[in-house]
């Protein structure tokens, strides 16, 4: 497809392609403000997806240097509502998310055969306008009265009645996010759909575009409701609706309703591209195909599926009658059927195969423990009679720090190394990259799991105070905090090195068990790739 | 797909792709929309939530025709073998310009037998007010056999400035109601 030809001299890989009619990227800044290059875009996305992390992650710092201690000591109560908002938001949607497209960007079309995303301009107009929804929702933190202080969640009445003035700010960077998603997830169904290379028939996508897929439908589905959801707020706020307002009529409750039938699927938005990273890597270094490929296929469309009946799990404690409870209850554990097909298929996939321990696979078997610790303790949680002990204490906060760090964060990380080499043709520091792993395999574990403790014994999530008895565990949680923050900088270190081109060359097939059309290109792959497409063998 | 890139087909089929999913993510915004009444509507059958629903202002006027010759026809149909008990509840959301409080705190009555429940409102501030009170009911299952025939939660009320109004609110409960509804709170947030 068509690059960016403002300039005409910067034929920069010319000799990589021996096609007279492309050019190479643009020089400075056009080239990246300009492209519809899906190399450049899906590197945007990562950049900026790790860019906001380190930021969420300093949110995250607060909160946990004014959890150290008992006690108010270094924020107002009303600042570290607004860091554990903003946190949940950047992470979500400005690190996670954007992550997984990036990933998608740079990797479908290069798995699937196709020269480029089907929609090249649509793909750097659904990049280019996320920095300025995150630069919105930044800035309302200096908006006087503060930043959103009522939860990633927005509930209202909090969101609507006892709300400050960056309410506003906060609609409309949210309703930037969703239309990026939306366009993001448009162009990858639509190249999955008509892009790929003769040949290349449904069950022989690899697993990671299969997820993809799937995600993007799910976006299709629920980013629109959660569109409605914040303009529903926005209007009760500022225009008289009375949506969730009980005296015009309304009812608050059915913001809930609203917000998790978007939020729950959302939660396997962030889960199922990692499931089919997971799925490609651990078969490369157990040098094994993919054990049950068509069962992984089916349990990914039946998670996404089930993920529209279970929305109420987040609401028990609303005061739903018995049955509705118990339906909801069913399905939620009946979730965890799919998902552990998928483990114990990795874990068949790795049974008496060649198991070699390099960095990506060491993450990816992080994320087969720690994730399904994090699906346990879910299960826990979907208990009804239970979850009423349980319901807004650091168990929860446990739970799903454990899916989303060590689940969704470490399976992006474990992409990173495994495709890191092809993105930039050179072998990273792999010392570096080991003490990356166990700094953070250590610190993440000590960050979270006493979470469960306190949790368990009643300390309340989303409070700047606690009671003095769970001032032991805070600290340690706390410390682990800090070592995991510090940890993802010798990351940084490592991906700067490799972007400087720092290290050994690699070969075009980088991890001898690797399989997928990515390896048959060079190292580090040309801007174009498959301007001809490949032929598929059996 | 025999040509790779612009092909002219691929074109075609690309923006008829995109159409149809541009068409779906409408259709996702407006059912996001569409779930505030399909909400009513489901609770208004299920009696889910503890609201009261229009059913009650409709079955008003048949109730209320059913208040005259109560006394023969209703006696028969009183469930005196059980007996339920009612807690009203009142929660001003006027700040402290309206004070709203029961004055029948409980009430012990059976199903099927007229009752009446009366809240006192005063307005302690300088101005005349529009106040608005909300029902709601829990178990929320409850309120599907709660019939007012009377409430002053139909309409706003009119309250003159350092006035005290007494309100009444005349229902019974169905005979209908499940065995294992005890007890029922009625709570009354003015708004």
């Amino acid at each position: 497809m068509n690059s960016v030809t403002s300039t005409q001299d910067t034929i920069q890989h010319g000799s990589d392609q021996g096609h007279d009619s492309h050019h190479g990227p643009a020089k400075g800044i056009k080239r990246w403000l300009y492209t519809t290059n899906h190399k450049d875009i899906g590197s945007l996305y990562l950049w900026f997806a790790f860019i906001m992390f380190l930021v969420g992650g300093a949110m995250a710092m607060v909160i946990r240097a004014e959890l150290f201690q008992p006690g108010l000591q270094i924020v107002e109560p009303h600042f570290f509502n607004q860091m554990t908002t903003v946190h949940g938001l950047i992470m979500v949607f400005g690190a996670v998310m954007p992550a997984f497209t990036g990933l998608a960007n740079w990797m479908i079309p290069m798995m699937i055969g196709a020269p480029d995303m089907a929609l090249p301009r649509m793909n750097n107009l659904s990049f280019w306008i996320l920095p300025f929804a995150f630069l919105i929702l930044l800035a309302s933190l200096f908006v006087e009265g503060g930043g959103p202080a009522f939860g990633w969640t927005f509930y209202a009445p909090l969101s609507t009645t006892y709300s400050g003035d960056s309410t506003a700010l906060f609609v409309f960077s949210v309703h930037i996010m969703g239309i990026s998603s939306i366009m993001g997830a448009i162009n990858v169904i639509v190249t999955i759909w008509n892009m790929r290379a003769p040949g290349m028939t449904w069950f022989k996508l690899p697993l990671f575009v299969w997820t993809w897929l799937i995600t993007a439908f799910l976006l299709i589905a629920v980013m629109p409701v959660l569109a409605g959801a914040v303009t529903m707020v926005l209007t009760d706020k500022y225009f008289g609706t009375s949506f969730f307002d009980a005296a015009g009529g309304g009812d608050p409750v059915m913001f809930q309703h609203i917000f998790w039938f978007f939020g729950h699927p959302e939660v396997y938005i962030m889960i199922l591209p990692a499931f089919g990273i997971i799925s490609t890597i651990v078969p490369a270094f157990s040098r094994k195909k993919l054990f049950g490929y068509t069962s992984m296929v089916y349990a990914t469309v039946s998670i996404a599926l089930l993920s529209f009946l279970v929305w109420a799990h987040h609401m028990f404690t609303t005061g739903m009658p018995v049955y509705a409870e118990l339906f909801f209850m069913y399905c939620t554990m009946l979730i965890s059927v799919p998902t552990g097909v998928k483990v114990f298929n990795w874990v068949a996939t790795m049974w008496r195969g060649a198991i070699s321990y390099e960095v990506p696979m060491l993450f990816s078997l992080a994320f087969i423990v720690l994730f399904t610790f994090g699906g346990f303790s879910g299960l826990m949680l979907a208990i009804t009679p239970v979850d009423f002990q349980y319901h807004d204490t650091y168990f929860v906060v446990a739970h799903f720090h454990y899916v989303l760090v060590t689940g969704a964060i470490f399976s992006l990380i474990a992409a990173a190394y495994y495709w890191l080499p092809k993105w930039t043709g050179v072998m990273y520091d792999v010392g570096l990259a080991k003490l990356h792993f166990w700094c953070s395999l250590i610190s993440v574990n000590v960050l979270f799991f006493p979470m469960h403790f306190v949790g368990l014994a009643g300390m309340p999530r989303r409070i700047p105070d606690y009671s003095i008895q769970f001032a032991d565990w805070n600290q340690i949680i706390s410390l682990g905090g800090f070592a995991f923050g510090l940890s993802q900088l010798i990351f940084l270190a490592l991906v700067i090195k490799a972007c400087r081109k720092q290290g050994e060359p690699v070969a075009d097939k980088v991890w001898d068990g690797a399989e997928g059309l990515e390896w048959t290109v060079a190292s580090p792959a040309p801007y174009h790739t498959f301007t001809t497409p490949p032929k598929i063998q059996d | 797909m025999s040509q790779r890139s612009v092909s002219a087909t691929q074109q075609q089929a690309n923006t008829r792709l995109v159409k149809r999913l541009l068409l779906a993510t409408a259709i996702m915004f407006g059912f996001g929309f569409a779930l505030v009444p399909l909400y009513d509507v489901f609770c208004d059958i299920t009696g889910l939530n503890g609201r009261v629903y229009q059913k009650d202002t409709q079955q008003t006027q048949a109730a209320q025709n059913l208040v005259a010759p109560l006394t023969e026809a209703e006696q028969d149909n009183i469930d005196v073998t059980r007996s339920i008990k009612l807690e009203m509840m009142t929660i001003s959301q006027a700040g402290g310009a309206i004070l709203f409080e029961p004055i029948d705190k409980t009430l012990r009555i059976h199903p099927g037998q007229m009752a009446e429940a009366r809240f006192r409102i005063t307005n302690v501030s300088k101005d005349a007010k529009y106040v608005q009170a909300i029902p709601s009911i829990s178990p929320g299952q409850a309120g599907l056999y709660l019939h007012k025939t009377a409430c002053f939660c139909f309409e706003q009320q009119h309250i003159e400035a350092n006035q005290q109004n007494e309100f009444v609110m005349q229902f019974y409960l169905d005979t209908d109601l499940p065995e294992d509804i005890l007890q029922m709170t009625l709570a009354y947030t003015l708004y």
